[in-house]
């Protein structure tokens, strides 16, 4: 039998504790708890409950970002909460991380923002962790070769008392994306385009890895938003190999080892991906050169396509039901759709890069009447970065709203929400049903496209824009 | 959590696929702080009308449904979010089993930890109880099996260590809480690994 193991089984058996057996699972060791005030105050309540401590509060990072309102506090120093539920659930963090000593990023700290965001921006996110979060979108973090997870919040309470979790060893599933993705399609038409290929479920039980020349083409933020969408094909996990991109981009960063801890680190990391020959249980080929402009059309992210396909046809009531909801219409292609709201922001795409593209293609331009656009950074850092490149000028001057970081739209618990039957053009990662407000129609795609969509008011192909620019 | 080993209800089906967590519940209504009084939101959207009335095409809200312990929901039940307001909404609701061709992993590994039986079946069994609404199942931890009025049994398997917490309500943190040696061994030997 082979030796080779796949990035996966190197970084799971570096964390067993002790290993499973037929009656019962791993316990597998957790070294970063990233934690929110959504998923964790049942589990500070369990824990006082039973009078526990936190076993490595050093190993916490913790922040607020679902149900912070993202419009600045008044002349008072009042924030705008949608309610008072809002207010007393960050209340409740804030007053938990004191009681049990955990460093908040909370809302005087310049580190502020969505968890999937800050946790790679501070390097508490490297090459070979485990990490997770009571949050599914935890898989962001697998770009820098990091096994990264979402878990409930009973689990919080496990990790937070124990540092461990209960755990079976899940499957592999390895993507091989060959060829390069063309000029003006990025890393989220192609997380779009593989969702749409193998399907909702088509990762459930498996930890998928990314491979290939069109993954190794792409930078540490694109490859975030690969690896942010694995839970969207039901995967447990995304995992992207890390190389010379993945240590350029962490180098210098406030928590990552320095000097030569930082030279022994990277001769560690270099050991990480497969080995040549490992096996994975399932294999998946895609070509990157096959990717378009894509776009969801139904109300879960595997129903997507090119937005100049046609719409397929409903094979069941389900799906008839989704086209129902979506207003979207089979035989005819997304493209060309009445938009009424934008939405550039999430976990997903609200980085600085994914800012910078939305701003290319808006730069000097107005957005089309009636079309509301929000644009919310994932970070105070980025929100820095962005304002000093003036972007944030180039977006208020297209007509678009200019927040403060946070989840925002995405989850649409903070207030920011769509109307009943509004179609929106997100770049986030979910179209479920009521997903960004009541009765609100999602279709999700990447920030050049929201952004074209925005100036088009209907849903349109960034390369028209991109085109011109370049002329 | 108290001992579970069989659970005797006539079934109730939502045979829509890809259900996903914010369906089952709404992500506004997650800035609560407690786990408690959940149910009432189970559903909400769908289950209620604008007005806040019965929605009456909202399969549950049909008389039948009424007081059915055991769920029969299309493939990919569960899928999204990975919040454990969904378990913790449906056992509030009045559910304890869902059965399902395919369960997504997050929410059948949080449902399994609250007690409520997320159980798969093959997608034979699994299109024959989408189509038998309302038949009295019996479904025995224990023997790993669903008794059906004819007394035809559909086998079923959990995963050992799920199934055994069920059968002896064992209280997985404390299960954790005993390995504390362990897992200091492995701090110590791990030193700065990362």
């Amino acid at each position: 039998m082979s030796n080779a193991r796949t990035l996966f089984e190197k970084i799971w058996d570096a964390h067993v504790v002790v290993a499973e057996s037929a009656d019962t699972p791993a316990i597998l060791y957790v070294d970063l708890h990233l934690v929110h005030e959504v998923t964790s105050p049942q589990a500070f309540s369990e824990l006082r409950e039973r009078g526990l401590q936190l076993r490595r509060r050093e190993r916490m990072l913790a922040t607020l970002d679902h149900s912070t309102p993202t419009l600045p506090a008044g002349s008072d120093g009042e924030r705008p909460y949608a309610n008072d539920e809002a207010r007393a659930q960050v209340a409740k963090l804030e007053a938990n991380c004191r009681e049990f000593g955990v460093a908040l990023h909370g809302w005087d700290s310049a580190d502020r923002g969505i968890v999937h965001v800050i946790g790679p921006e501070l390097g508490a996110t490297r090459p070979g962790m485990t990490i997770v979060c009571g949050d599914s979108h935890t898989s962001t973090h697998g770009a820098f070769g990091a096994l990264a997870f979402g878990i409930g919040t009973t689990e919080v309470g496990h990790v937070m008392a124990t540092q461990c979790l209960l755990q079976r060893k899940p499957k592999t599933l390895a993507i091989h994306v060959d060829g390069q993705l063309p000029k003006g399609v990025g890393a989220k038409d192609l997380i779009l385009h593989i969702i749409g290929q193998i399907g909702v479920d088509g990762g459930t039980g498996h930890v998928i890895e990314y491979r290939g020349p069109a993954i190794a083409a792409l930078s540490m933020e694109e490859r975030m938003t690969v690896c942010n969408m694995s839970i969207e094909a039901g995967a447990r996990a995304g995992l992207i190999a890390p190389d010379e991109t993945t240590f350029a981009w962490l180098k210098g960063r406030p928590q990552a080892p320095q000097g030569a801890a930082w030279d022994a680190a990277v001769a560690r990391w270099r050991q990480l991906p497969s080995d040549a020959g490992a096996q994975y249980d399932r294999e998946v080929r895609i070509d990157a050169g096959k990717v378009k402009p894509t776009v969801t059309y139904g109300t879960h992210p595997g129903m997507a396509i090119a937005m100049d396909a046609p719409v397929p046809a409903a094979r069941n009531a389900q799906e008839r039901r989704a086209l129902d909801y979506m207003q979207s219409e089979a035989g005819k292609p997304m493209q060309g759709t009445p938009v009424d709201v934008v939405f550039v922001g999430s976990c997903t795409n609200s980085r600085l890069s994914d800012l910078r593209e939305a701003a290319g293609v808006l730069r000097g331009r107005r957005i089309a009447d009636g079309v509301r656009m929000l644009v919310v950074p994932g970070s105070e850092a980025v929100r820095r970065d962005a304002e000093r490149e003036g972007l944030h000028e180039v977006f208020t001057a297209a007509g678009a709203e200019w927040r403060v970081p946070g989840c925002s739209m995405c989850i649409a618990m903070n207030g920011d929400l769509a109307q009943p039957g509004q179609l929106v053009v997100s770049t986030s990662n979910r179209n479920f049903e009521g997903r960004q407000g009541k009765g609100a129609r999602t279709v999700l795609a990447s920030p050049a496209t929201a952004a074209a969509s925005a100036l088009a008011g209907r849903i349109a192909d960034p390369r028209e824009y991109l085109v011109e620019v370049a002329a | 959590m108290q001992p579970i080993t069989r659970i005797h209800s006539r079934t109730a089906v939502l045979a829509d696929e890809n259900i996903d967590t914010d369906r089952i519940i709404p992500a506004r209504f997650l800035t609560t702080t407690t786990r408690e009084g959940l149910g009432r939101l189970c559903f909400h959207d769908w289950r209620y009308q604008a007005d806040g009335s019965d929605n009456p095409a909202f399969p549950l809200n049909q008389p039948q449904a009424s007081g059915c312990a055991i769920l029969v929901a299309g493939r990919n039940f569960g899928c999204g979010s990975s919040r454990e307001h969904a378990p913790w909404a449906l056992l509030d609701f009045g559910l304890r089993a869902v059965l399902c061709s395919e369960i997504a992993d997050i929410f059948r590994n949080n449902a399994l930890k609250n007690g409520l039986l997320a159980i798969m079946v093959s997608e034979t069994e699994h299109r024959w109880l989408l189509e038998h609404p309302g038949i009295e199942l019996s479904i025995d931890v224990r023997g790993e099996f669903i008794e059906l009025p004819d007394g035809g049994r559909i086998a079923f398997q959990l995963e050992p260590f799920a199934r055994h917490c069920l059968l002896n309500g064992v209280d997985q943190l404390g299960y954790l809480l005993q390995h504390s040696e362990a897992i200091g061994a492995f701090e110590a030997r791990m030193g700065e690994a990362a």
